[in-house]
């Protein structure tokens, strides 16, 4: 792709035109695409430590058989230090813990962040369609999340606080029949709030790529980080209404005696988890396609390469969100579904498998013949995908129901989706993170401290997760406070693998620290002749506006 | 954690990990009925259904672990053949249809091949003998109800785990219970399982039998299991269902139909005289559908 950008830098006769805001207005009235995308980006990792302290408490209090540290949490958070009170609040911080990781983790750092910043600046438009609805899409999560944190604090199961039923909301559990304090009715809020506040992100994502490419800038010119959003926007405009009507249904059920899940009156709590799954399903590959995306962009940075067999790299995605929608009762293989539902359901789950691999081979075969510069952005893309195809493999034995019913509800699916989102979607966010930090601030980081907190992250993760295969193929079910001693071992040891984990998140923000007072000049691509698109042509940061004369793109088709 | 524990930690994971590897099988035969320390396997099968799913599960892991060795040697061999010292110039080749329709086909034969015994298992699984034995199983909070049915004694009971306080040796931590189900050895038990209508869902589970079904308010599902083994098995509630999930494990006692038929009578005292335990036991059909 030959880029052909007319004057990048343009920002002097702005400011007459466009006084630039500054103070809280900036932020909080903010309308432009770069300012609301490192909004998304601050919020997650502010999330996203709130939710890594919750599982290190969860591997803390596993490190050894029997409870030990919940108690006093219990006493600390809610003033009951009972043992009661500590299993309960367990149960509440599994819960917090995986809906923090999606919703106010990955979500914003990859769709509302590195989306925001540079679905634009790729495709050569000056801001996102609709900027003043963009900024609403940022200023619901925080209200989201203020919901999702108070709901721990109010009264959920009879005595407790807090709502402890897993993300997955299952009714009755989380209907009045398990739940009746109001803790559950705030988590229904706080993911109405974060649903629309997605829906709204999807909308723009959506128009913005189908009416603002820069002239010359077909579809099939549009670099693979756009592909990856656009279809990421498409998957949440369809299922996320889906989750907003089941939990609706919730809602009434729980306060306006509506009877859609429960069995008393004859509803049925299964219909909830095949809404919930609906949208779940697509959900986790929202999660990752947009990963996909920034992955491909920096294997072919870094291989100084075009991206191998882009229309297969790019219809894949689409092929990987429509069948994602077809899918979802592979989460239900125990619920009592029938032979032949269930076989369908093996098959579907399968099929996934093919678009996968292409991707997988696709980025090899971009490196193979490549010249390889191993950049701190690039040993996170590789470290990506050699533990995505790890998650991806434990996926297929899961497929298999019959092996699955052996395997679900225990540790081996911690695993699973652990390596894929923990493991996959998180180094994809650090991927995309050293890649673009140079663009975002202007400043470039300490590369060796880089490398440190990437293998501190990878020894970490690894310890993490790897024994709780042998965990779950021994038996152990997931959410468990304790657990029996045969079970010691592994545990223990994923809890070292915690502790190792702690210590590179302090390496990371050490690294974000170092590089702010450094201010070391990164230049406008740091990264050479690989870079090829069209962020690499403007100043690091970019300029307020950018693009006020709009760049002309030439070259084939793929 | 101080060192030295870590020192043993490591010592004895590696003494685990080499004992599972290399002489698994002689170890994990003592542990039937539940998982021996440091396990890093599936429980030992005592059904048919168990050890189709240990095969299968090893057919599919044999083929994982030969794609993960594939794609990491291929990674390091790009690292190693086409880092920029070794190969300064790229090449500009972005497309191969031979190789790219191979790596779309040769997966789809793959997945055929492990989708045919991965069916033939799911209907072993799910196709439900007349069983010689049926009983209705009714997960609450945070017990399990065992029902035996008219032919059996018509009587049933309420099985709780053994607080820490009481375990007596041979018990398990967190396993063992008051009242254990039994059921004869090499017989058919049908399995209806279900959850109190007004409760949550629980799942029951029990690993060395190959069986996991959900106990949902509601709803009657089935599973089946014919133990080929006696002795005592182990299995946990499977589905988040409040403060106790971790707390209410499931215990099968498999005996010789003789011991069978003495537990029954003194079962039938001991649990028949007093009224249903469970309010539930005698009318869920009617609430469920």
């Amino acid at each position: 792709m030959a880029t052909n950008a007319a004057s990048p830098a343009h920002d002097d006769h702005a400011h007459e035109d466009h006084p630039l805001p500054h103070g809280w207005r900036r932020y909080l009235y903010s309308t432009n695409h770069k300012d609301i995308g490192t909004l998304y980006i601050i919020f997650a990792v502010i999330a996203g430590l709130i939710g890594f302290l919750l599982s290190f408490a969860i591997r803390l209090e596993l490190q050894e058989p029997g409870i030990q540290i919940f108690p006093a949490l219990a006493s600390v958070l809610s003033g009951d230090g009972s043992i009661d009170a500590a299993k309960n609040l367990y149960n509440v911080f599994i819960t917090a813990h995986g809906v923090i990781m999606i919703f106010f983790l990955v979500m914003p750092a990859l769709i509302g962040g590195f989306g925001n910043w540079f679905v634009p600046l790729m495709i050569g438009a000056p801001d996102m369609a609709f900027p003043r609805m963009n900024n609403i899409s940022f200023w619901l999560l925080p209200a989201s999340f203020l919901l999702l944190l108070t709901s721990m604090f109010v009264d959920g199961s009879t005595g407790f606080k807090g709502f402890g039923g897993g993300w997955v909301f299952y009714p009755p559990f989380s209907s009045t029949a398990g739940t009746p304090g109001p803790s559950m009715d705030f988590v229904i809020l706080s993911l109405h709030l974060a649903g629309a506040s997605s829906i709204l992100g999807a909308i723009n994502f959506i128009t913005t790529i189908f009416n603002m490419r820069a002239p010359g800038m077909t579809l099939h010119r549009m670099p693979l980080f756009a592909w990856s959003v656009l279809v990421t926007a498409f998957l949440l405009v369809l299922a996320l209404p889906v989750l907003a009507g089941a939990i609706t249904m919730l809602l009434t059920d729980r306060n306006f005696q509506t009877a859609f899940f429960n069995p008393e009156k004859g509803g049925d709590p299964i219909l909830f988890q095949h809404l919930f799954w609906f949208f779940g399903h697509p959900e986790v590959y929202i999660l990752i396609l947009p990963g996909f995306g920034i992955i491909s962009q920096i294997v072919s940075t870094f291989s100084r390469k075009p991206v191998f067999g882009y229309l297969g790299m790019a219809y894949a995605m689409v092929a990987i969100g429509v069948v994602g929608f077809v899918v979802w009762a592979h989460h239900m293989y125990t619920v009592g579904l029938s032979l032949n539902t269930q076989r369908y359901f093996v098959f579907a789950t399968m099929v996934i498998a093919v678009p996968t691999g292409v991707k997988i081979f696709s980025w090899i075969a971009t490196m193979w013949g490549g010249s390889i510069s191993l950049r701190l952005p690039m040993i996170w893309a590789i470290g990506f995908i050699f533990l995505f195809t790890l998650g991806g493999v434990t996926g297929v034995v899961l497929a298999n129901a019959g092996i699955d019913r052996a395997l679900h509800e225990t540790y081996y699916v911690v695993a699973h989706f652990h390596y894929t989102m923990s493991l996959g979607a998180v180094f994809s966010i650090f991927a995309g993170f050293y890649y673009w930090f140079p663009k975002m601030t202007g400043y470039m980081y300490n590369e060796t401290l880089g490398k440190l907190h990437f293998w501190l992250l990878f020894i970490g993760v690894n310890t993490v997760f790897f024994p709780q295969h042998f965990l779950g193929l021994a038996g152990m079910p997931r959410r468990y406070i304790d657990y029996p001693d045969a079970y010691a071992l592994w545990n223990w040891w994923s809890s070292f693998g915690a502790e190792i984990t702690a210590v590179s998140v302090l390496v990371f923000l050490y690294v974000v620290w170092e590089a702010f007072s450094k201010k070391r000049v990164a230049g406008d691509n740091p990264w050479g002749p690989g870079a090829t698109t069209l962020e690499w042509t403007l100043p690091s940061p970019p300029p307020f506006h950018q693009y006020e004369t709009l760049p002309r793109i030439s070259g084939g088709d793929h | 954690m101080n060192l030295r524990t870590m020192g043993q930690k490591f010592a004895s994971s590696a003494g685990a990990a080499a004992l599972t590897l290399v002489a698994g099988a002689a170890m994990a035969q003592e542990g039937y009925g539940h998982a021996e320390p440091g396990q890093m396997d599936f429980q030992m099968p005592v059904t048919e259904v168990a050890r189709d799913i240990q095969d299968l599960h090893k057919l599919v892991l044999i083929i994982i672990v030969a794609i993960m060795l594939f794609v990491l040697a291929l990674l390091v061999a790009v690292i190693v053949k086409f880092n920029e010292k070794a190969n300064p110039t790229p090449s500009r080749t972005t497309h191969h249809t031979g190789l790219e329709v191979a790596w779309t086909v040769i997966p789809i034969l793959i997945l055929v091949v492990m989708a045919i015994p991965s069916f033939r298992l799911l209907t072993k699984q799910l196709t439900i003998p007349k069983g010689d034995i049926t009983l209705k199983i009714t997960g609450e909070q945070w017990a399990w109800n065992y029902a035996y049915p008219k032919d059996q004694g018509d009587f049933d009971f309420i099985s709780e785990i053994k607080p820490d306080k009481q375990l007596k040796p041979g018990d398990i931590r967190q396993l063992s219970v008051d009242n254990e189900a039994v059921v004869p050895v090499n017989k058919v038990i049908d399995l209806i399982v279900t959850a109190d209508p007004t409760g949550v869902i629980h799942s029951f589970t029990v690993p060395s039998f190959g069986i996991r079904v959900d106990a949902v308010p509601g709803r009657l599902n089935q599973t089946w299991f014919k133990a080929e083994r006696e002795g005592i098995y182990y299995g946990q509630c499977s589905k988040i269902c409040g403060k106790d999930h971790a707390f209410m494990p499931i215990a099968i006692r498999v005996v010789s139909e003789e011991a069978y038929q003495a537990w029954l009578v003194d079962a039938k005292k001991k649990f028949a005289s007093a009224a249903p335990v469970n309010e539930f036991a005698d009318n869920n059909s009617a609430a469920a559908r």
